[in-house]
């Protein structure tokens, strides 16, 4: 029998079985940002640690960063204190920050990727639980709390519970206008918020395999969403071909001891695991939440559930679901208004989720109700998106073209959703309160489902458009 | 002993029912633009606390029966979505030492137990005499005992699950990690250099 690359990567990364039960697993590579780690670097500093391999430390800021514009200094005190505590802590221990003045500053989960540092066969840490993202390239990303970060910046190491590992295989060629968010949607409506706990998930095949790079972080972005702790995709062509060349990428004859590696710690054929779930890739139809967390999600010709056929767990979250997005159960999705459209966030601001945004809105306005917004995960999506002239494609259309940063996903900055209004949104999560108004709404669907909704002014099936 | 043993914590209970209950509803983002974690507590689940122009929801934490309580009564999932340390440190910094529930999202359950909170599962039906038996007597003193995997009250004792490697960590006062980490400081050394890819970064 052989193994998946998850029990591969940790085996090969494990240092020591602790006293208390828990592994300690070596990590690869370890992304911080400016809200989860200044409290950590200040541990340190009290007990007069340093930190152990800063040059397997990379920083950048993101979650804060105002998106209208980025000149110093913000606005916000406070989001200015972070800025001036990241730049300190990562002067201080000699760690790389990719800052707004480098020309690379963007979402962690979007410059790891572009930059070549996320690789596959890596343990990667980050005080961000969408760090499952980097497992499209075959990596282990975990997200991990403040004093983690604390026990990773002193240690280069993690203590964890080794997890089961779920195989996700989806087959069949997907329907035109059904995306790698749909995707996840519907592994979300299958499997609920609670599913994945105590699991990894290994996404794979014929579906999973045709996908990019870009789709597959997409589907890896909303592991946690499941309860999964990290999900991946075995590396392949397409995960060599993407990373070639890339600023951080081995080069050379390094290239070619790397695709050795990459390629023995891929899933065995014949590879075992404490479960299976299979999906027809070919049933999958654009999808869109309309409860109060991921797993509340539909096809957009489905109805929203009748309280009566929900099971009783189920039945008390879509109680209240209703009450907060104010839906009535049995209706339709299709068709609700909105009054904000937001294309961006670590799950879906990189360059193929705008090219698909802007397909849909090329020649086309938004609704007079809509206020409409695209912000690039990174300053490097934002240049190969202007010389591909997405921009004007976006702003002749209605929407605002802004700078780089996570936006409305979480509403750390000055983009946040007011009173009701309720959005369409690319990003990964609809918890009350989460795009920054604690009576908001949001409904989460793909690039391009966003987008024929900001034209509409309504739910739409962006299938409809011939687009 | 030890102080940071915590073969046991007590105090008396919150019931606060609801399944999923999200890190971004214990303590919303706007909160967390902080460079230290003091002063959380008072943002506990505010939004869930109080409407916008400030006056109080009907939440447990507003309930004065339950103002004394240190132990938190949840139900299935709590702690999803966001890794955010500064939920559990919220909830710390307000007063709560232990987390009793139906099950944890893990990451929350990691980040509790790296801080020395013990979040530990009962069963449904458990979950639910207990927050009962709180309601109905708000006083009655509750004991997550670690030793013994019970939670003890006044009148009874319910059976606990907890990982052991957790409730190891916990009993031990070896739940702050970064020490027992760095003690083996050879053998991280010796993992890094067998990684194929550890000196692949190149410099741009």
């Amino acid at each position: 029998m052989g193994k998946n690359l998850f029990d591969k990567v940790w085996d090969l990364h494990k240092v020591d079985t602790l006293p208390s039960g828990q592994d300690q697993l070596f990590i690869g590579l370890h992304l911080i940002h400016e809200v989860t780690s200044p409290q950590a670097f200040q541990m340190l500093k009290e007990r007069n640690l340093k930190v152990l391999y800063p040059n397997r430390t990379f920083a950048t800021v993101d979650h804060i960063i105002p998106t209208a514009s980025q000149s110093r200094p913000l606005q916000d005190n406070l989001a200015e204190d972070m800025m001036k505590a990241i730049e300190k802590n990562t002067a201080d221990s000699d760690i790389k920050f990719f800052n707004l003045e480098s020309g690379d500053q963007g979402i962690v989960h979007i410059i790891g990727p572009e930059l070549g540092l996320t690789q596959p066969g890596m343990t990667i840490a980050c005080g961000d639980s969408h760090t499952s993202t980097h497992g499209a390239f075959g990596s282990i990303g975990f997200g991990i709390g403040t004093s983690q970060i604390r026990d990773v910046l002193a240690t280069q190491t993690l203590t964890l519970n080794r997890p089961k590992v779920r195989k996700i295989e989806i087959n069949g060629e997907l329907k035109p206008g059904v995306t790698a968010k749909d995707i996840i949607l519907r592994i979300m409506q299958d499997l609920g918020v609670k599913g994945g706990i105590g699991y990894a998930y290994e996404y794979a095949g014929s579906t999973i395999r045709a996908l990019s790079m870009e789709e597959r972080m997409t589907i890896c972005n909303m592991s946690i969403e499941g309860g999964a702790r990290v999900g991946y995709v075995s590396p392949d062509e397409t995960t060599y071909e993407y990373l070639k060349g890339k600023r951080y990428a081995p080069k050379g004859s390094e290239w070619d001891k790397a695709l050795d590696y990459w390629k023995s710690i891929a899933s065995d054929e014949d590879a075992k695991y404490d479960d299976v779930y299979t999906i027809d890739g070919t049933s999958i139809e654009p999808m869109v939440t309309w409860g109060i967390n991921p797993g509340q999600a539909l096809g957009i010709s489905q109805k929203m559930p009748l309280l009566d056929e929900l099971d009783p767990d189920d039945r008390e979250v879509a109680e209240k679901a209703y009450a907060h997005m104010a839906f009535q159960e049995g209706s339709n999705i299709k068709g609700q208004k909105i009054d904000v459209a937001f294309i961006g966030s670590c799950t879906n601001g990189r360059l193929s989720d705008l090219q698909e945004a802007a397909k849909v809105v090329k020649g086309r306005h938004v609704s007079n109700n809509v206020r409409a917004f695209v912000v690039p995960g990174s300053m490097n999506v934002a240049r190969q998106a202007e010389a591909l002239g997405l921009p004007q494609i976006f702003e002749e259309a209605g929407f605002e073209w802004r700078q780089a940063g996570c936006s409305m996903c979480l509403a750390m900055n000055p983009d946040k959703l007011q009173g009701r209004e309720i959005s369409a949104s690319s990003s990964n999560r609809n918890f009350i309160g989460r795009q920054g108004s604690p009576i908001g709404r949001t409904l989460l669907m793909s690039p391009a489902m966003v987008a024929a909704a900001a034209l509409a002014g309504e739910v739409s099936d962006v299938r409809e458009l011939g687009a | 002993m030890d102080d940071s043993k915590r073969n046991k914590v007590t105090g008396k209970g919150i019931p606060l029912p609801g399944n999923d209950i999200d890190t971004d509803r214990v303590i919303p983002a706007r909160f967390m633009k902080c460079v230290t974690f003091d002063g959380l507590g008072e943002f506990a689940f505010y939004d869930a606390r109080f409407e916008e122009d400030g006056s109080e929801k009907d939440h447990p934490f507003n309930d004065p029966a339950f103002k004394e309580g240190s132990i938190l009564i949840v139900n299935k999932n709590f702690g999803c979505g966001s890794s955010r340390e500064h939920a559990p440190q919220a909830l710390q910094k307000y007063g709560i030492t232990g987390v009793i529930g139906e099950s944890f999202a893990e990451i929350f359950n990691g980040n509790c137990t790296a801080m020395g909170i013990p979040a530990v599962k009962l069963s449904k039906s458990d979950i639910e005499i207990l927050m009962d038996e709180v309601r109905n007597n708000p006083q009655t003193s509750l004991t997550i005992d670690l030793d013994t995997r019970k939670v003890i009250t006044d009148s009874k004792e319910y059976d606990l699950d907890l990982p052991e490697s957790y409730r190891n960590a916990l009993k031990e006062g070896a739940w702050d990690t970064t020490a027992v980490l760095l003690a083996n400081k050879d053998k991280i050394q010796k993992v890094s250099t067998r990684l194929p890819y550890i000196d692949n970064f190149t410099t741009c």
